[in-house]
């Protein structure tokens, strides 16, 4: 069985990555926009880790598990303001939520 | 471990800031009335760090396993970190009440950020940067929401939050392309080995994708779109603590890692990027903030503008320019706090004064908030002998010493623009009637974090060359 | 290269050949007589009230929220409690020491949450 190369979750991350951008830029709803930021996040993950494999170095998956704390309190937080915003105004999507023009 | 004084000296801000974190969490939960205690309890850990860390500005340690660095220019940003948010914490205890109802996690997030930004600004390993990044970030995006119930401090949360976590993505991707190419996250390790890295195109995209990532946090240009409504939408002593020591914060990760990479490698090879975004940021800041009513959405423009002139520094890339954008930071934030303080004092209950009619006639009726506000205009507007001046002057001589002079004359036309809606709020105060009735709550406390900060802002201006040796040498150290 | 998927794709069309017709066999075999009571949900039971899609207050997202954080935690105990006889054998009771100020600043937003009456269920 030979393994897998490098480059397959590089490639694999790199579109995670891509995915999650596009989310962000085009999803409408608060919450899927910031499901596509955990994508991202996740992605990075996935190059850390493979990077720490091939590369015999521990150092990245310790960072990994930053990166998943962040990500948790960052959720936490998320989704608190997104509950404070849908108490005010009982919707959450982004488009509806623009009182600041220029 | 630790049998070396001097180390166990530098670590103390570290330790007093955690320290006091916990106990204000302590404090917070078991005492009713917390809100006489924390914001002075926050004011004393502030001075205290404060002063511990430029005590210890001329030894340069390394801390925490390889972790973080005390001493030299991270001593100095401490030292703008820890007054200026002691400053917006003066500031804001009268501020609440009339924002809002008191919430005591509003000061244990001021501290917890301020941990951060120190970690930031002292970092060794690009994981301490993602950490302290995180911290400071976490606590911006629940502070600028902290009145939960009004609705303009929801959605600038939110949009803070949405675009600081997108920013945080781009960052941490970055990270992982630089760790992936190098196999370290030691700073130093890459730096030094940046001449063989720089060839690999993985690590060129993961290093544009960290400076896209730190782009959106020091909010220039393409990456702005959230400043104007967050810095509105936020508490304005948020937004005083976000615009300035978050800045300086972002900034702070830049010089680490670039002054390390110009000093050994003699060409830039990131100017392109900076001289883009700095020459965008500052046009463009300049003149969206000309049709501005509010005064706080005319700070938020104006700040993009100023994190374009500082990045002219980052193009320019030489000692001079790293020490000009240190200098600028200190001044920066110093008149920001103080205008962004004013900006408090004026405010009505519920968002109300925050336009410039506001300011109509303030020169008669408060005479001493106006010849601040007059001061911190002109700071801003970066005319001489006042603190922005020489901001403006050290990066822009940077500049022409780096053989970017078109950059320069491009900074100092956009510094002529902004002279205009500047001067306006001065024209406002002093040359217009008022035209309805203003209620100003008398806040001696915002009043005197108001002096301290005018004050800070003349001492840089009539001494500006003490201040700029000082930092020089401890770049260069 | 390839050849190493074929186990994978032969287990993927084997899964979905089987799920299709679990599903359809009993469409296409089975005898199909409906009324009334038959095609309701929950066929027997009360009559349906009002429509399905109908917002339901969820009481514990904060106890949901809080345990997001609160449970990832433990990946920082996990490395510890591996490694934690070659610590001890190094560092004698030390090594208690790191993981023991971890759990206490934990604790200690733990008790915050709880005196401020984050977990109260009402």
């Amino acid at each position: 069985m030979t393994s897998i190369p490098m480059e397959y979750y590089l490639v694999l991350s790199g579109f995670m990555f891509s995915v999650g951008i596009v989310g962000v830029l085009i999803r409408r709803n608060a919450i899927v926009v910031f499901m596509s930021i955990e994508l991202m996040l996740n992605s990075a993950n996935l190059t850390l880790v493979t990077f720490s494999s091939y590369l015999g170095n521990v150092t990245g998956q310790v960072f990994v598990f930053f990166v998943m704390t962040v990500a948790a309190a960052e959720a936490a937080v998320g989704l608190a303001i997104i509950i404070a915003i849908f108490r005010n105004k009982l919707t959450v999507d982004i488009d509806k939520i623009n009182i600041f023009k220029w | 471990m630790y049998q070396n004084s001097t180390e166990i000296f530098q670590m103390m801000p570290f330790i007093i800031i955690g320290a006091g974190i916990l106990l204000s969490i302590a404090v917070e939960m078991s005492i009713k009335k917390s809100e006489l205690i924390l914001p002075w309890f926050s004011i004393l850990i502030f001075a205290v760090s404060a002063v511990i860390s430029i005590a210890g500005i001329q030894q340069e340690s390394v801390l925490f396993g390889g972790m973080i660095a005390a001493g030299g220019k991270a001593a100095i940003f401490n030292f703008i970190f820890n007054v200026g948010a002691a400053l917006v914490v003066l500031n804001s205890v009268d501020y609440i009440k009339k924002y809002g109802t008191y919430y005591g996690e509003y000061y244990i997030l001021v501290q917890s950020s301020v941990l951060g930004m120190m970690m930031m600004s002292g970092a060794k390993d690009i994981i301490m940067i993602f950490m302290g990044l995180e911290l400071m970030s976490i606590c911006f995006y629940v502070l600028a929401g902290i009145n939960r119930k009004k609705f303009s401090a929801n959605e600038a949360s939110m949009k803070y939050f949405l675009l600081g976590a997108f920013a945080t993505g781009f960052v941490i991707y970055g990270i992982a392309l630089i760790y992936g190419t190098s196999a370290t996250t030691k700073i130093d390790d890459i730096i030094s080995g940046f001449n063989r890295l720089i060839t690999n195109p993985l690590f060129v995209a993961g290093f544009i994708f960290l400076l896209i990532g730190f782009s959106f946090k020091i909010a220039a240009f393409p990456f702005h779109m959230w400043v104007p409504d967050v810095y509105q939408g936020s508490a304005t002593t948020v937004t005083g603590l976000m615009s300035t020591t978050g800045k300086t914060a972002a900034f702070s990760v830049f010089i680490i890692i670039l002054a390390a990479i110009f000093s050994t490698h003699s060409i830039n090879k990131f100017t392109p990027y900076f001289a883009a975004i700095a020459s965008l940021s500052m046009l463009y800041g300049s003149i969206v903030a000309i049709s501005q009513d509010n005064v706080k959405r005319m700070l938020a423009y104006s700040s993009i503008a100023h994190a374009g002139y500082m990045a002219i520094g980052l193009a320019a890339g030489n000692i001079s320019s790293e020490s000009g954008i240190i200098f600028y930071l200190a001044a920066y934030t110093f008149m920001n706090i103080g205008a962004f303080g004013i900006v408090s004092i004026i405010e009505g209950e519920n968002d109300t004064q925050l336009g410039i009619s506001s300011y109509a006639g303030l020169g008669n009726r408060n005479p001493v908030l106006a010849a601040f506000m007059a001061l911190f205009m002109f700071a801003l507007a970066g005319i001489p002998p006042l603190a922005g001046f020489f901001g403006k002057y050290y990066v822009f001589i940077g500049a022409i010493e780096g053989g970017l002079t078109w950059l320069a004359v491009i900074g100092v036309i956009s510094s002529v623009i902004s002279v205009y809606f500047y001067l306006r709020v001065v024209v406002y105060m002093y040359f217009r009637e008022p035209q309805e009735e203003i209620k100003i709550y008398s806040d001696n406390l915002s009043l005197s974090a108001v002096v301290v900060s005018g004050l800070l802002v003349i001492i840089f201006g009539l001494f500006p060359d003490t201040l700029l040796n000082l930092i020089t040498s401890a770049l260069i150290r | 290269m390839v050849t190493n998927y074929i186990p994978i794709f032969l287990v993927l069309l084997a899964a979905s050949i089987f799920g299709a017709a679990v599903v359809f066999s009993s469409r296409i075999f089975g005898p199909l007589r409906p009324n009334k009571v038959k095609i309701m949900p929950y066929e027997s039971g009360k009559d349906p009230i009002g429509t399905t899609n109908e917002r339901i207050s969820i009481k514990y997202y904060l106890v949901a929220m809080l345990f997001i954080v609160f449970d990832i935690e433990v990946i920082y105990v996990y490395p510890w409690a591996v490694e934690f006889k070659k610590l001890f054998a190094q560092y004698g009771l030390f090594a208690f020491v790191p993981m023991f100020i971890f759990l206490v600043v934990l604790e200690l937003g733990f008790v915050y949450i709880f005196m401020k009456g984050g977990l109260r269920w009402d």
